[in-house]
C-alpha cells in the first residue's frame, strides 16, 4: 500500500475523479443485491469505500495489507455465493497477487470483480513501484478475464453495473486522474465494443481510459489541418472488438494511446491484430518503461500523452501509410 | 458412539483409494504418489465420516467444502471424489491423458466436487478462508476443511490466511496439515524448518490438535467434533508413501512412478 496516498488531484472545471461514481454505483448495486461484498487490503480510504463500510459493515472485508489472501479470499467468497468487488491499488492487486489472479480467479473462473484503483501513473512522483503500467500486458493473456478501462464518469458507472451483472471474472481498471465527460449523445455501454468518439477515415486513434479525451483533443487539432481522424474509445481490452479493428485498419494508419506501457497493452493488442489480419502502420503512445520522477501531469506531457503528442504520432503513422 | 460405525467403511474406502491412485499413477507414469498416500486416510475420513455433501448436487449451497490445497495430490483427490460418487470409475484411466478432465492438478471447471483450482502451493488456504468468511457473514451452517502439505506451509500466503482466520475467529474452518515431514527433495526441517508448527498456529489464534494422520478413529473424532470459537488446525502426522513398504518415508516417491514390478508389489501389499 501507498504509505500516504495522494489526496484528490486538483480538478479542472468539469473534470471528475471517477472514484466517486465508482463507489456511488457500487453502493446502489449493493443495496439491491445482498450478494455484493467489497474486499480490500487496507484500501478503504483510497478506494473511497468509507461510506460503503458504514452502510454495509459486514460486507466490507478488510484482510489487511495482504494482497495474496485478498484475492484468494475473494475466490472463496465467490464459491460461497457472494459477488466480491476487490478494490486495491492496481499495482498491488495485479502484480503482488498475479498468481492468485491467474489461478484463483481467471483459471478457476470465479465470479470476482477485480477493481484496480489509481491505475497507470496516478501515483506520479511515488515512482515505478506504485505505477501500474504493466497490468494490461500481464492480464491480457488471461482470455476469460474481461478487462474494462472506463474513459469517464458515465462509463465508470456503466462498467461497474455491467461487471456486477456479468457472470465471470472482470478486471476494472479505474483511475484517480480527473477526466471530463466525453459528452457523447445517446450513449449505451456495450462491453466488448469500441465506441466512436470522433468520425474520420484518414487515421484511427484507438485510446482507452484517461487518454480518450486527449485523443479527442488530438482529432480536433488534426481536423484544423484537414486530417479526419477517427477516435475510438476502446474501453474493453479483453475481448478485443475485432470488427472495430478491421475498420480501423481500413483507414490505413493507427495510433494507440494508453496510460500504460507501450509493450503488451492496448497497443500490443492492436499490433498483434493488425500484423495478423491487415498490416498497417501502428504508432503506440504510452510509456517506454520505468519512468523518471515527476507528477502525473508532467509525465503525461513528457511522454506525449497530450493532444499535441497524439497528433504528432498520427503524423508519424500517416507518413508511413502506404 | 455413532461414529464407530463409520470406521469399516472409511478403512475400505482408504484401501480402494490407495489402489486406485497407484493404478492411475502407474498407467499415466505421472503423478505424486508419496503425497497421495500420506493424505488418503485423512481424505477417506473426511469424505466417508465427516463431510456433508451430495454428489448429485455439487453446487448445493449448504455443502461442506473440502479444499485440496496440495493440488498435486490428484491421485488422492480424484480417487476420493470418484469414491464419493462425483464421477464414474470409467474416467479414472484417463488421468493426465490428452483432454482428460483429470488434469495433473484439479480444475473445478472440469470436475464436479472440486471447490477451486489448485496446484501452485499456498492457494487453497486463502480460498478456503474466503469460503468460511462467506459462511460467517451469511450465517450459513456449512463447514470448510482445507488440506495443505507441510512443505507448503513455507508459502507466505498461508500465513496471510492464518492472520485473517484468527482475526475473524473463523470457527467454521478447519486447516489440516499433512505433516509427513518431507518436501520434494528433502526433509522440511532441513529445508526451511516449520517446527514448532503447533505454537505458530496457536499464536495465530487457532485451536491446535495433533493426531496420527493414519488413525481413522482419531481423525474421525477430531474432524467431526463440533466447531469451537476459533479456527481449528489439525496437524496430522503422516508418512509419505504410507501403505507401500518401499515408498514409506522415501522423498523420491514425491513424484516417483512405479515400474511394473513395483506396481505388482504394491498391489500385493495393499490388501
Amino acid at each position: 500500500m501507498a504509505a500516504s496516498p495522494h489526496g484528490a488531484a486538483p480538478t479542472t472545471a468539469g473534470f471528475q475523479d471517477c472514484r466517486n461514481i465508482w463507489v456511488q454505483t457500487l453502493e446502489t448495486l449493493a443495496e439491491a443485491d445482498p450478494r455484493i461484498v467489497a474486499v480490500v487490503n487496507d484500501s478503504v480510504g483510497s478506494s473511497k469505500l468509507n461510506s460503503f463500510q458504514k452502510k454495509f459493515p459486514d460486507r466490507l472485508i478488510n484482510v489487511g495489507i495482504a494482497e495474496q489472501v485478498m484475492v484468494g479470499v475473494s475466490a472463496g467468497l465467490a464459491n460461497g455465493g457472494r459477488i466480491p468487488f476487490v478494490s486495491a491499488a492496481s499495482c498491488f492487486i495485479t502484480a503482488r497477487a498475479l498468481e492468485q489472479v491467474k489461478a484463483d480467479i481467471a483459471y478457476a473462473n470465479f465470479n470476482v470483480k477485480l477493481v484496480g484503483q489509481s491505475s497507470g501513473i496516478a501515483y506520479g512522483e511515488l515512482g515505478a513501484t506504485h505505477h501500474s503500467i504493466e497490468d494490461l500486458a500481464w492480464l491480457r493473456p488471461l482470455t476469460n478475464l474481461a478487462i474494462i478501462v472506463p474513459a469517464d464518469a458515465w462509463e465508470t458507472a456503466e462498467a461497474v453495473k455491467w461487471a456486477a451483472a456479468h457472470e465471470g471474472p472482470v478486471y476494472l481498471r479505474l483511475s484517480r486522474m480527473p477526466v471530463p465527460d466525453l459528452n457523447i449523445p445517446n450513449r449505451v455501454f456495450r462491453s466488448g465494443q469500441a465506441e466512436t468518439v470522433r468520425e474520420g477515415s484518414d487515421v484511427t486513434i484507438i485510446a482507452c481510459g484517461t487518454t480518450v479525451h486527449l485523443a479527442a483533443g488530438a482529432a480536433d487539432l488534426l481536423k484544423a489541418e484537414g486530417i479526419a481522424a477517427r477516435v475510438l474509445n476502446f474501453s474493453t481490452i479483453n475481448p478485443l472488438d475485432e470488427a472495430a479493428l478491421h475498420a480501423a485498419a481500413a483507414t490505413g494508419a493507427i495510433v494507440t494511446v494508453e496510460e500504460a506501457s507501450v509493450r503488451g497493452g492496448l497497443g500490443g493488442a492492436v499490433a498483434e491484430f493488425t500484423s495478423t489480419n491487415k498490416p498497417v502502420p501502428v504508432e503506440r503512445v504510452g510509456f517506454p518503461g520505468f519512468l523518471p520522477t515527476g507528477s502525473t501531469d508532467w509525465l503525461f506531457k513528457e511522454f506525449g500523452l497530450s493532444p499535441e503528442g497524439i497528433a504528432a504520432a498520427a503524423h508519424r503513422a500517416l507518413a508511413r501509410k502506404a | 458412539m455413532l461414529t464407530i460405525d463409520k470406521l469399516p467403511l472409511i478403512r475400505d474406502k482408504a484401501l480402494w483409494m490407495r489402489r486406485t491412485a497407484f493404478t492411475m499413477v502407474h498407467k499415466a507414469q505421472l503423478g505424486h504418489p508419496g503425497g497421495d498416500f500420506s493424505a488418503i486416510d485423512i481424505m477417506a475420513t473426511l469424505y466417508f465420516g465427516v463431510l456433508n455433501y451430495d454428489p448429485k448436487r455439487p453446487d448445493w449451497r449448504e455443502r461442506d467444502r473440502f479444499v485440496m490445497s496440495k493440488g498435486h495430490a490428484t491421485g488422492a483427490l480424484y480417487s476420493a471424489l470418484c469414491a464419493a460418487g462425483y464421477f464414474p470409475e470409467e474416467w479414472l484411466p484417463t488421468y493426465m491423458q490428452p483432454k482428460s478432465l483429470l488434469n495433473g492438478h484439479p480444475n473445478r471447471n472440469y470436475l464436479p466436487g472440486v471447490e477451486t483450482n489448485t496446484g501452485p502451493l499456498g492457494h487453497g488456504f486463502p480460498v478456503a478462508t474466503g469460503i468460511a468468511i462467506a459462511g460467517q457473514i451469511t450465517g450459513a451452517t456449512y463447514r470448510t476443511f482445507v488440506l495443505t502439505g507441510d512443505g507448503e506451509q513455507q508459502e507466505g500466503s498461508n500465513w496471510e490466511a492464518a492472520m485473517v482466520c484468527g482475526h475473524r475467529k473463523l470457527a467454521n474452518l478447519t486447516l489440516i496439515i499433512d505433516r509427513n515431514r518431507l518436501q520434494q527433495g528433502a526433509g522440511t526441517e532441513e529445508t526451511s524448518g516449520l517446527d514448532p508448527l503447533d505454537d505458530k498456529y496457536r499464536a495465530f489464534g487457532f485451536d491446535v490438535d495433533e493426531v496420527n494422520g493414519h488413525d481413522h478413529a482419531a481423525l474421525l473424532a477430531l474432524l467431526s467434533a463440533a466447531p469451537g470459537t476459533k479456527p481449528r488446525c489439525v496437524i496430522a502426522n503422516t508418512t509419505k508413501g504410507k501403505g507401500v513398504s518401499f515408498m514409506e518415508g522415501v522423498a523420491s516417491w514425491h513424484h516417483g512412478v512405479p515400474n511394473a514390478a513395483q506396481y505388482e508389489q504394491a498391489m500385493k501389499e495393499l490388501v
